[in-house]
């Protein structure tokens, strides 16, 4: 099993963010309970959860704009837990975006550096540089209130670079942008990061925003982590159930292990006739309460009568039709329901499979997973 | 539908002169009659501006006009800073010890009869006088420091409502960005929020100005500003020279009322811009 506190391309690094076992209370309220987290050089780490799981408090821990009641932050090996936000070497964009309403883009991408002094001539040299780097030079003398939401973004986003801090924080940058907007933009920002290969550490709520763009997430949960993985493998390995259902959708089957050999694992269920097959490395106990996760694009239509593990019987129920793939609702005898897709690979197939058809679905056991907690 | 317009018209109508003949009806005979010919301020005797000339003869009245734009704009100004720092205590620190204390002594002013608070900055500058030894005497500082008290409640009203609307985030990233907390507040919250002090600012002068319960009480020998002496002279016999000098009083105040509902204007519509993108 890999390191998964360190990205796989970061084996030796040093990280740039260590967060110690911080945490932060308003009232009797943890709305950052014994976080501990190692963010290294480079990276687009994202922060996710619902509303009010603790990772904006823990982004203005980072900024500085709240301090831990237990626990210290140190950046670049240097602890910062009690320096006040102008006196940390990072810079963060908010998600209000906050440009100076009275001051023009310009003045606004230049404030940063009229505060550490930089003189005039290099100043505008950089303010030009931030301008390009976000495509906004038409705008550059204009006020806020002059801008559409896309533009506004941009300029924040140039802001927040303009002094090239290491380290950049991003709370919800996409989140005020319409669809469309939206996912140009996801890309973007992935090119600005890796161009100036600044560390990004973004706090979303949209899960498919933090799949496009990280290259680690950490998945949080009432001001806990529950877990941080690359993208992909916490969506094929999630560790909880929190964190399989948090992210994309998945079936959730029940029931206990009845044998282990090798790294195959056999769980029988009392929603489903015969054994499910798991590819599992972990030694578990036999009689143990388990829970098999699989997601519904690896589940396979096979001719009827097909046996072996993994393989069940029922009828389809429901069927949602999203032009990419269709989603059909399978019920099995025991009441219980398998969701499974599939592509729409034919414009009009000649006989697709439609309500009440009885289906046989089977998966691989190297296809699903076994949650424990 | 041409019923309703019909019927419903003549009344608005109605209630429009009504409301404008009560609101400016008194001011534009003041106006007419300052360009009365007669020496009697209720019998017309033809046009002239004989009585402009005279008033800018009298030494007294105009003094006394300067005594008072210069106790309006210097109270004002430091109602503007004391009332400024007081909507920032109400507005960005929400627990605090003496904060109810604060918000009811920052609000008594406005409630309290102008004859209580005239009575009683007497008696403290009184006090003062003989325990501290200043202010000494009673003139132009006493009035000022009364003026500045009342008028300093207005402009926390008008400050903190700004105040509130304030964006936090603004001043989080310009402290993000390097910005220590004092430059923070100049270059970010003040220039923002110097609508609001404009306006708090021409509100305590227009107050200042018009005081006369509060000044007389406070005032001393020598410190006699325009509204005593307009008091005091209708008392012996109103002479028309009044009537001109208060015509360009409100000429003076409508311009000031004018700039402000234009800033304010401005501001508003800088605010729906900023809400509808």
């Amino acid at each position: 099993m890999t390191d998964v506190s360190k990205p796989a391309n970061a084996e030796h690094a040093q990280p740039i963010v260590r967060i110690e076992q911080v945490t932060k209370t308003f009232g009797n309220v943890y709305a950052v309970d014994d976080v501990s987290l190692n963010i290294y050089p480079g990276e687009f780490f994202s922060l996710l959860g619902s509303s009010g799981c603790g990772k904006s408090t823990l982004l203005r821990m980072l900024a500085g704009f709240e301090t831990p009641t237990h626990g210290r932050i140190y950046l670049d090996g240097q602890d910062v837990t009690d320096l006040p936000p102008y006196e940390r070497p990072l810079n963060i964009m908010l998600q209000s975006y906050a440009l100076f309403p009275h001051m023009t883009v310009e003045d606004n991408i230049a404030f940063g550096l009229k505060m550490e002094k930089m003189p005039k001539a290099e100043r505008d040299e950089r303010v030009r540089e931030m301008l390009a780097l976000v495509q906004i030079e038409k705008f550059a003398k204009r006020k806020p209130h002059q801008l559409s939401g896309g533009q506004r973004q941009r300029v924040a986003l140039a802001r927040s670079l303009a002094k090239h801090p290491k380290i950049l924080l991003l709370d919800e940058p996409l989140g005020a942008l319409d669809k469309k907007l939206r996912e140009q933009t996801q890309f973007e920002l992935v090119n600005i990061q890796e161009r100036l290969g600044i560390t990004f550490i973004v706090v979303t709520h949209d899960q498919e925003e933090a799949m496009t763009m990280s290259s680690r997430i950490a998945l949080m949960r009432d001001g806990r982590i529950e877990q941080v993985d690359a993208p992909r493998r916490l969506y094929e390995y999630p560790e909880s159930r929190f964190a399989a259902e948090f992210i994309g959708s998945i079936n959730l089957i029940d029931g206990h292990v009845v044998k282990q050999e090798d790294d195959q694992v056999w769980v029988q269920s009392e929603q489903i006739d015969g054994l499910l097959q798991v590819r599992h490395s972990q030694p578990l106990v036999n009689d143990m309460a388990v829970t098999v996760a699989v997601r519904p694009e690896k589940i396979q239509v096979v001719p009827a009568l097909s046996q072996g593990s993994n393989t069940v019987q029922g009828v389809i129920k429901e069927i949602a039709y999203l032009g990419d793939v269709s989603i059909y609702h399978v019920e099995l005898p025991s009441g219980k329901r398998v969701m499974f897709t599939q592509s729409n690979i034919q414009a009009l197939a000649e006989q697709p499979m439609t309500w009440n058809d009885s289906v046989t679905l089977t998966w691989q056991p190297n296809a699903c997973g076994i949650l424990v907690k | 539908m041409s019923h309703a317009k019909k019927s419903r018209f003549p009344l608005l109508m109605t209630f429009l002169v009504f409301g404008y003949a009560f609101l400016y009806g008194p001011i534009l005979s003041l106006i007419v009659y300052s360009f009365n010919e007669s020496r009697l301020v209720t019998v017309w005797g033809g046009w002239s501006t004989k009585w402009y000339g005279e008033l800018l003869q009298n030494e007294q009245i105009l003094s006394a006009a300067w005594l008072s734009l210069k106790i309006a704009a210097i109270s004002a100004s430091f109602a503007v800073v004391l009332g400024t720092l007081a909507a920032m205590a109400l507005v960005r620190f929400k627990r605090f010890r003496g904060r109810s204390m604060l918000e009811i002594m920052v609000a008594a002013p406005m409630v309290m009869p102008e004859v209580i608070i005239g009575l009683s900055l007497l008696l403290l500058f009184m006090a003062m006088d003989d325990i501290l030894g200043w202010p000494e005497g009673r003139g132009q500082t006493t009035i000022v420091l009364a003026h500045m008290t009342f008028a300093m409640a207005y402009v926390t009203v008008v400050v903190r409502s700004r105040l509130a609307h304030l964006d936090n985030s603004l001043e989080e990233a310009a402290m993000d960005l390097g910005a220590r907390p004092l430059k923070v507040f100049f270059a970010i919250t003040l220039p923002i929020i110097a609508p609001a002090l404009v306006a708090g600012w021409l509100l305590a002068f227009t107050l200042s100005l018009d005081d006369l319960v509060v000044a007389s009480f406070v005032s001393g020998p020598g410190a006699t500003t325009l509204p005593m002496v307009v008091y005091s002279s209708v008392r012996l016999g109103v002479s028309p020279q009044i009537n001109a000098l208060a015509t360009i009083i409100v000429v003076l105040v409508s311009l000031a009322v004018l700039f402000a509902g234009w800033i304010m204007v401005r501001q508003e519509k800088q605010k729906q811009r900023e809400n509808s993108q």
